[in-house]
């Protein structure tokens, strides 16, 4: 990232802890806040807001006293598609090219002033993590003032969605241009859901910088489509193959079973294959 | 008092029933058109889509139509390039029912785009990874081949026939229409796989996904053969329409007998491949990717094993069986219930192939999602069907579109 601007490919990633999460929203709110996302008048019907960040809630469906109850912030996955090629579900079918993965930094990228609204890449989105703009941009008045003046509003009838904040990727990078560094820092580039968790929950960075936290807590394996190695961390709907840079980590197991679906008996018969690879 | 451009010799209804007629079509085609500026002005917001539903009833309704307007290509490729005479008697409905369909898909698109000043992108901006742009190239250059194949009807009207010019003109595109019939077919094998394709590539919708062969799967190949198998069934069923509207026969048994059978035989071979598929796709694609036959048709108030059905024993095996065997085919009754039920079957086929993909749930944790499409929704999907009474009356009344009409006529 010196003068010839060439600098080492990223892997973005999240990590969110969903034994830590308490549900509480931050992340949902700072989302919005930091990405100059409109609200409606009326936010009752979910289906049609736009929200990032979304917090599911997941309950092992067992009743009292066994009940059980997990928040599961969901950000863009950012997928890397079938052999994490960067086909993503959504950039391989956007007939614009309006939407693209980075192949510097992972990231899945959406051109507003590109994009005419056919929707076929929500279609495409197992996780909703794609949102469409079925009304003009308001915001009370007085709060235009607040908007942050490094991300462009979306116009009516285009499709958005979570960027990993790439705005504060594209200002650390100037800044280390500035400096003549190649590389920039772990906490120089953090999204605003990880800086919001009061909680901790989420961590950010690169997935290929063994250094880096994310790494370490998942230890995605570059062998296998950055599948997590470490037991306790999965990816949602990990066997589609949409490949996503967004990991979650629980100790319980009812959680990680919620990840993804399987047939009657499947689950113990991974288990029980996990448990004795572990043992080797 | 508009006799002089109704063709020699035709019965045609007195003008001011005509125009009754078309008024009362033209009041719903105007109820759509407005509809279609509520939303062209005030956005997709008049609609009942949201973010689960990002394809909905206009998606359905454009495959729909494309659908059964796959006679226009199916029998100009069996007329012009595998040269079946007899068919040259039903080709004008079927290229006239073909214009209708694509130029109404096109509107449709039109519509549905939420930002409909930037349609061009998708040919500017084009992605050639994505089935959508194949089917956005495919379908305009499609539907200027219709066009093409259109004016020379449209030219044989009587008093443009007048005109040397026109006279020359229709004569010559007469005879170099096997190239256009050919064009149209390859086209026509594209859009409508591509189509098809638009389902079968989303491998994160396991109801949609399906393995294939090279860069296209096996949906493609559906689309295209059930296009062409089902799409004669609806040209039939307009042709009988027509008949038990005007009182008349407008072609003979022999005709609507080949195609129907050619139908019948398509449907037939389609349904094999299609069951086919599906019993793949239930034990092998799907249950790879962790989920049972019955989760896609279960848990929910209106998706059940009923429409899979409905789909391929009552609208595909049905058919089939009563326009393949002679006895049935022959019989009226049972000949315009077999072309009724295909045209349904596809309609039902591009239905779950839209809305049933969105609706099922994928993430363990989420839930089934049902909509009811909103009055303007309706209103712009009606709008087609007037149109496209309004457009086939119009080519009734002034054109020769029923080439052995006078001939039926005389012999009665």
């Amino acid at each position: 990232m010196t003068k010839d601007n060439h600098g080492k490919a990223y892997k973005f990633g999240m990590v969110i802890d969903l034994d830590k999460c308490t549900g509480c929203g931050s992340c949902m709110v700072a989302c919005m806040s930091e990405n100059n996302v409109p609200f409606k008048e009326n936010e009752t019907d979910k289906k049609d807001s736009l929200t990032w960040m979304t917090v599911y809630k997941l309950t092992n469906g067992k009743p009292f006293p066994d009940t059980d109850i997990c928040y599961m912030p969901r950000p863009c996955m950012h997928c890397g598609g079938k052999g994490d090629h960067g086909h993503s579900p959504c950039v391989s079918v956007c007939p614009a090219t309006a939407t693209d993965y980075g192949y510097d930094t992972g990231i899945v990228s959406q051109i507003y002033t590109r994009c005419f609204g056919c929707r076929y890449c929500m279609v495409s989105c197992p996780y909703h993590a794609r949102y469409f703009n079925w009304w003009d941009p308001k915001w009370p008045p007085g709060m235009e003032e607040y908007l942050s003046p490094d991300v462009s509003p979306r116009m009516r009838g285009v499709v958005e969605k979570c960027t990993f904040c790439y705005h504060r990727y594209q200002e650390a990078r100037d800044r280390a241009y500035y400096e003549k560094r190649d590389t920039i820092a772990e906490d120089e580039y953090q999204t605003a859901c990880t800086q919001a968790c009061p909680a901790g929950a989420i961590t950010f960075g690169d997935l290929n910088n063994p250094d880096h936290e994310v790494y370490k807590l998942v230890k995605p394996d570059p062998h296998n489509c950055g599948r997590p190695r470490d037991p306790k961390a999965f990816r949602v709907l990990e066997r589609l193959q949409t490949n996503p840079k967004v990991y979650y980590i629980s100790e319980r197991e009812w959680v990680r079973k919620a990840g993804d679906n399987y047939r009657k008996g499947e689950w113990d018969k991974k288990n029980m294959l996990t448990k004795a690879d572990g043992q080797h | 008092m508009d006799s002089a451009l109704i063709p020699e010799g035709a019965r045609r209804c007195p003008f001011p029933v005509f125009a009754a007629g078309i008024a009362v079509a033209s009041a719903v085609l105007l109820w759509g058109v407005y509809a279609m500026g509520l939303v062209w002005i005030k956005g997709l917001n008049q609609t009942n889509m949201n973010d689960y539903y990002g394809f909905a009833l206009w998606i359905w309704a454009d495959l729909a139509v494309i659908a059964i307007g796959g006679g226009a290509f199916f029998t100009g490729l069996l007329r012009y390039v595998f040269g079946i005479d007899e068919l040259k008697h039903i080709i004008n409905l079927a290229v006239v029912i073909g214009v209708i369909c694509y130029s109404s898909a096109l509107l449709i698109l039109a519509i549905d785009i939420g930002q409909p000043l930037r349609g061009w992108f998708i040919f500017w901006h084009a992605n050639v990874h994505s089935m959508l742009t194949e089917v956005a190239f495919c379908l305009s250059l499609y539907f200027s081949v219709l066009i093409i194949e259109f004016i020379p009807l449209v030219l044989e009207n009587r008093q443009l026939d007048k005109v040397p010019f026109f006279h020359n003109l229709g004569h010559n595109m007469h005879g170099i229409m096997a190239v256009f019939a050919a064009t149209g077919a390859f086209l026509s094998c594209f859009h409508q796989g591509s189509l098809g394709g638009v389902a079968g590539v989303l491998y994160g919708r396991p109801f949609a996904f399906r393995e294939g062969l090279l860069i296209w799967p096996w949906t493609f190949f559906l689309f295209t053969w059930s296009a062409a198998a089902y799409g004669p069934c609806f040209t039939l069923t307009v042709c009988k329409i027509f008949e038990g509207v005007t009182r008349k026969k407008l072609v003979k048994d022999n005709v609507v007998d080949l195609l129907a059978k050619i139908s019948g035989w398509m449907i037939a071979t389609y349904i094999i491949a299609k069951i086919i598929d599906t019993i793949y796709w239930a034990g092998v694609t799907v249950s790879d990717m962790g989920f049972s036959f019955m989760h896609f048709y279960s848990d929910n108030a209106f998706y059940g094993v009923w429409i899979l059905f409905t789909e391929i024993v009552i609208c595909g095996i049905v058919p089939a069986i009563l326009l393949t065997v002679k006895r049935f085919r022959e019989d009226k009754k049972l000949l315009i219930l077999a072309i009724v039920l295909g045209t349904i079957g596809v309609c039902i086929n591009r239905w779950v192939m839209v809305l049933q993909v969105v609706a099922v749930p994928v993430m363990s944790f989420d839930t089934w999602a049902l909509y009811i499409p909103s009055w303007q929704e309706v209103a712009t999907t009606i709008l087609p069907i007037a149109y496209g009474i309004i457009v086939l009356s119009l080519a009734y009344r002034y054109l020769p579109m029923f080439p052995q009409e006078q001939e039926l006529y005389d012999a009665k």
